[in-house]
């Protein structure tokens, strides 16, 4: 029985509805004649408030709005990788025209297309939710394990034997006190995590192939980051390069409330970038969730939503997923914004009081996982912050802090240098390094810990003394400390700068990562060695190796070219 | 204003007040329900009241009639004529909100604009379809820089751009000087001028851009033109919006403009670009005065998320006599990536634009330990780093702004002041560029 009332009062992308007693929170709605889509965000008494997730331009009271009985859900199927959806998952490639109309409706996947479905288990078994029945090879980098939807439980009685099908048929039928048929499709309403076995602890890196977050701020896949920085300063350059090249198997890409021509240029780079590891396009293992920032605002809380439910998705298919959401701080404006139609009392900045709930709850669906079915999974989210005139003090930023394990403080004193990516080496952090460093001694290197660790040591020896430098002039320090000064130049030229727009140097495996490291400490090494023996630090910068150390990162790719190279160092 | 509805008014719909006296006047629904509504009134309420005004509903948002006819045009901040021609025929009527652009359906922008100075050309280079504003202060010569791009502007193949100017807030004088620049280069007969003045009611402002681009996306999607878009001053629109925020008693937020702020600034300017299988495009060059110089303040921060880079000009170069007076390490073009380059501009662009940047950075540092230390403190290679910062403002920057100077002079010279430095500071350029270099020196030789 569908709950049918009248709109009362438009405030913008709020609408007051009236006579409809009965309705749940965050149940959706239609609204207006147009149908525009909308979810309950508050109930009082025989009245709702609906968040609108469309432009309201002509409501008016009297309107019709209509219950639809059930909360704001995503379609789980085999369609939905390589696909580009609106923040409510309607498909934007499907639509007539250049513009996207109101009240537009559409399935999030081809219903009509048959897929290859092969069977993995037999009936007569006992089974439950999340148990995979069978898969699809939906591209040529992600096989898609069809599972039983996480609340159902008994008796597998039918399995359908290995053939095509569409993903409304019936692929098998369980039982316990009545017959639940599953089909290829599902639905999950999108507050609500995907249910796990057990939460564990992430042991190893997400690699990203960005030399200054591998290397010296790490990701573990399960993990939670967050990208602070200023406009200008290359949180959607970085977003765009953890998306082409971290090793995990799905990528979600939610632009929520950020600029159209950025998910174009998502669009035209995917389908040609090469996953590093299989060789294949990245579009392939890739979803797209765009809700710009000339989309309606409500739908940005949507559009996050949608995406950490299609990570823990394949999550649970024991796959390592990576959500990127640019930017959270669009969605914490949605918010704001209607709580104040809601007249809601606010806090800081005129932010809700649940702001920081509500970031905590969206964090908290990152993690390494054993899965329903026993595999292990993770999904690690990847937030970019974008604080108001850079101020890192305010609550998005604060509140974000809290709740991630890693950040990389984008700098734009770094970024107005042009130095790239403008992560900042003294504020940024990564409560993974020690859990991650195991993996680095055991597949690169025994030695990476320790050139870590003397790089960041000669950073901060290098900050410490930028006061005196920038006070006095570099000619007042002792020629060792200058050669210091080099070292920490060749790391920042050679190793911490990385060009996104480079063949070679736009991604660079965590062994080359280990070769690089290791020119530029072992050339420091020597140097410090010639100094003893009266040279100065202008004729070591003069050396033409100086110079090609630094530039290794375009040329180094291979053991060959690293050991020609290192040679040529321990001759020096 | 507050009137009575009995729920017959639509959100955003608009009415007409009729005064006593016979003047009419528009309003727009700010909010509905079922007895009443709040209404904005455009032209100010001065003089109404309460007994004496009639409202008709007139079953609408506002709208502009659009048709080729728009060009050579001038209209009100309304979309309302004034230059004694009658209204246009429109083939259609418009809601100036605008339709969604679906973010598929988009083109990505990467064809360049050759505005003939140097300092946006070689260093932050504008691209069909971009959204690059100007960052401007009192007294600083945005105007003049605006009217040289919309002069100068070609795209390679040598064709013209069409312009949509939107005055928003602006004195009288701006006004005339645009018209003015654009009637003597003989782009006026393909322009279309939106004039809200600073003695124009402020309501009106809040709409303004918007009309001016429904102008804008109609003349660049439906008729194919190449339209560059100029809104002038948005400080004035974000200050108009923040009054009718305080006026609507909504919750302020950063230094008491409304929380939509960015969302609202957002739907001006991403309104711009290019279509899929769509000959026209859009490309914006708003202009905004930043209160104070301050680049934090919430109108140019957020502008500046939302655009595709900015270019910030100061008021030391300014002083110095430099023009065009551009910040260049706090300016930024996020799209010259894919614009520039082999079979674009030269094969060189983007390694030279970076080491500009990376040099020039380098000796704003220089300078800094200069004053303190004088120059016989710093060492002899950081003294050749203070002769390429004034070669590089004096010959680089330094233009007359009636000069056009194409994109081959501009990295000519480009890499004659980066020969006052020492080949071991170049280290954004490779082995092939130095061959572009050394093949220019070896023409100019001969």
């Amino acid at each position: 029985m569908k709950i049918k009332g009248r709109i009362t009062e438009v405030k913008g992308t709020v609408v007051k509805a009236s006579d409809v007693s009965g309705i749940q929170m965050n149940e959706m709605v239609k609204v207006g004649e147009a149908g525009l889509i909308g979810e309950v965000v508050r109930v009082e008494g025989d009245s709702a408030y609906v968040q609108v997730y469309e432009f309201t331009t002509g409501l008016k009271p009297g309107e019709p709005v209509e219950g639809l009985g059930s909360p704001l859900s995503v379609t789980l199927a085999p369609g939905i990788v390589g696909n580009i959806y609106d923040g409510l998952q309607r498909p934007l490639s499907t639509i007539e025209g250049y513009t996207i109309s109101r009240g537009y409706t559409a399935e999030a996947i081809d219903v009509n297309k048959s897929w290859h479905f092969v069977p993995v288990v037999k009936p007569g078994i006992k089974v439950q939710g999340g148990e995979k029945v069978g898969y699809v090879e939906e591209t040529e980098l992600i096989r898609h394990y069809i599972m039983i939807p996480p609340n159902v439980i008994g008796t597998l009685t039918y399995v359908a034997p290995e053939g095509d099908y569409k993903v409304t048929d019936q692929i098998a039928e369980v039982q316990e006190s009545e017959k639940q048929s599953v089909s290829m499709l599902q639905r999950w309403s999108v507050r609500v995590p995907r249910p796990i076995k057990r939460r564990l602890v992430a042991s190893e890196p997400l690699i990203t192939g960005q030399r200054v977050i591998d290397a010296f701020f790490p990701l573990a896949k399960g993990g939670s980051a967050a990208v602070p920085g200023g406009f200008g300063t290359g949180k959607t350059v970085l977003l765009h390069q953890m998306a082409s090249w971290a090793n995990s198997r799905v990528v979600v890409y939610v632009g929520c409330g950020e600029r159209g021509n950025e998910m174009v240029e998502l669009l035209k780079t995917f389908p040609k970038l090469n996953d590093p590891i299989s060789g294949k396009p990245i579009m392939q293992k890739s979803i797209m969730i765009a809700n710009t920032s000339n989309m309606p605002v409500a739908a940005r809380e949507a559009s996050v939503y949608v995406g950490l439910t299609l990570a823990e998705y394949y999550r649970d298919m024991g796959y390592d997923s990576l959500m990127l959401a640019d930017s959270t701080s669009r969605w914490a404006e949605a918010l704001r914004e209607i709580s104040g139609r809601l007249e809601e009392i606010p806090a800081e900045e005129g932010y809700p009081s649940y702001l920081a709930s509500r970031i905590a709850s969206f964090y908290e669906r990152a993690g390494y996982v054993e899965t329903l079915s026993g595999d292990f999974g993770s999904v690690s989210i990847i937030g970019a912050v974008s604080p108001p005139g850079g101020d890192f003090t305010e609550p998005v930023t604060t509140h974000t802090l809290r709740y991630v394990k890693a950040f990389w403080l984008l700098d734009p004193n770094l970024a107005y240098s042009r130095h790239y990516p403008a992560v900042n080496w003294i504020s940024s952090y990564s409560s993974y390094i020690e859990s991650l460093s195991g993996w680095w001694s055991l597949n690169i290197s025994d030695e990476f810990e320790t050139l870590r660790r003397r790089a960041l040591d000669i950073l901060f020896k290098e900050e410490s003394l930028r006061n005196i430098v920038r006070l006095l002039g570099p000619e007042v320090l002792p020629e060792d400390e200058k050669l210091l000064l080099e070292a920490a130049n060749m790391l920042k030229e050679g190793f911490l700068k990385q060009s996104a727009y480079h063949e070679v140097d736009r991604y660079t495996p965590p062994l080359v990562q280990y070769y690089l490291l290791k020119l530029i400490i072992s050339f420091y090494e020597k140097a410090k060695e010639k100094l003893t023996g009266g040279a100065t630090v202008e004729e070591i910068k003069a050396s033409p190796l100086y110079l090609e150390v630094i530039r290794a990162r375009f040329n180094v790719k291979s053991k060959e070219d690293f050991e020609a190279i290192m040679k040529k160092v321990m001759e020096f | 204003m507050v009137i009575k509805t009995n729920g017959k008014l639509g959100y955003e719909e608009l009415v007409e007040i009729e005064l006593s006296n016979g003047e009419k006047r528009l309003g727009r629904s700010l909010q509905v329900s079922e007895d009443i509504a709040v209404v904005e009134v455009f032209e100010g309420t001065q003089g109404l009241s309460p007994r004496d005004v009639k409202v008709r509903f007139l079953g609408r948002p506002l709208e502009l009639p659009v048709s080729n006819e728009l060009l050579g045009r001038i209209f009100d901040g309304l979309g309302r004529p004034i230059d004694n021609m009658p209204e246009p025929v429109g083939s259609e009527e418009l809601d100036i909100n605008g339709k969604i652009l679906n973010p598929y359906k988009r083109e990505y922008p990467d064809e360049f604009i050759q505005t003939g100075v140097s300092v946006i050309d070689g260093m932050l280079s504008m691209v069909r379809g971009q959204k690059l504003p100007i960052f401007s202060g009192s007294g600083l010569p945005h105007d003049m820089l605006a009217a040289q791009i919309a002069r100068q502007a070609t795209i390679a193949k040598g064709e013209e751009f069409a312009v949509v100017f939107a005055a928003i807030g602006v004195p009288a004088d701006t006004a005339m000087f645009f018209r003015r620049e654009l009637e003597e280069s003989g782009a006026l007969k393909r322009s279309v001028l939106f004039l809200n003045l600073a003695e124009d009611p402020a309501v009106e402002r809040i709409v303004t851009p918007r009309v001016a681009l429904t102008a804008a996306e109609y003349l660049a999607f439906e008729e194919g033109y190449h339209v560059l878009a100029i809104l002038t001053d948005m400080t004035n629109y974000g200050e108009a919006l923040r009054e009718i925020s305080m006026m609507r008693e909504e919750v302020p937020s950063r230094r008491g403009y409304p929380g939509y702020l960015y969302t609202d600034l957002a739907t001006i300017f991403e309104r711009s670009g290019r279509i899929t299988g769509r000959k026209g495009s859009l490309t914006q060059l708003p202009i905004l005065s930043m209160p104070a110089d301050d680049i934090t303040h919430p109108i140019p921060d957020l502008t500046a998320y939302i655009t595709e880079g900015q270019i910030v000009l100061g008021k030391e170069l300014y002083h110095k006599g430099i023009y065009p007076p551009v910040n260049v390490l706090m300016s930024l073009s996020r799209l010259m990536k894919d614009g520039v380059g082999e079979g674009k501009t030269r094969a060189d662009h983007k390694e030279l634009s970076d080491q500009l940047y990376n040099s020039y950075s380098k000796a704003m540092d220089v300078r800094s330990l200069t004053e303190i230390v004088g120059e016989e403190g710093i060492p002899e290679s950081s003294k050749k780093y203070l002769q390429f910062a004034d070669a590089f403002e004096k010959k680089f920057m330094k233009q007359d702004p009636y000069e056009n100077r194409d994109i081959d002079t501009t990295l000519n010279i480009a890499w004659d002041i980066l020969s006052i430095l020492p080949e071991s500071e170049w280290t954004n350029i490779s082995e092939k560029s130095k061959k572009v270099y050394i093949n220019v020196v070896q023409k100019r030789n001969i």
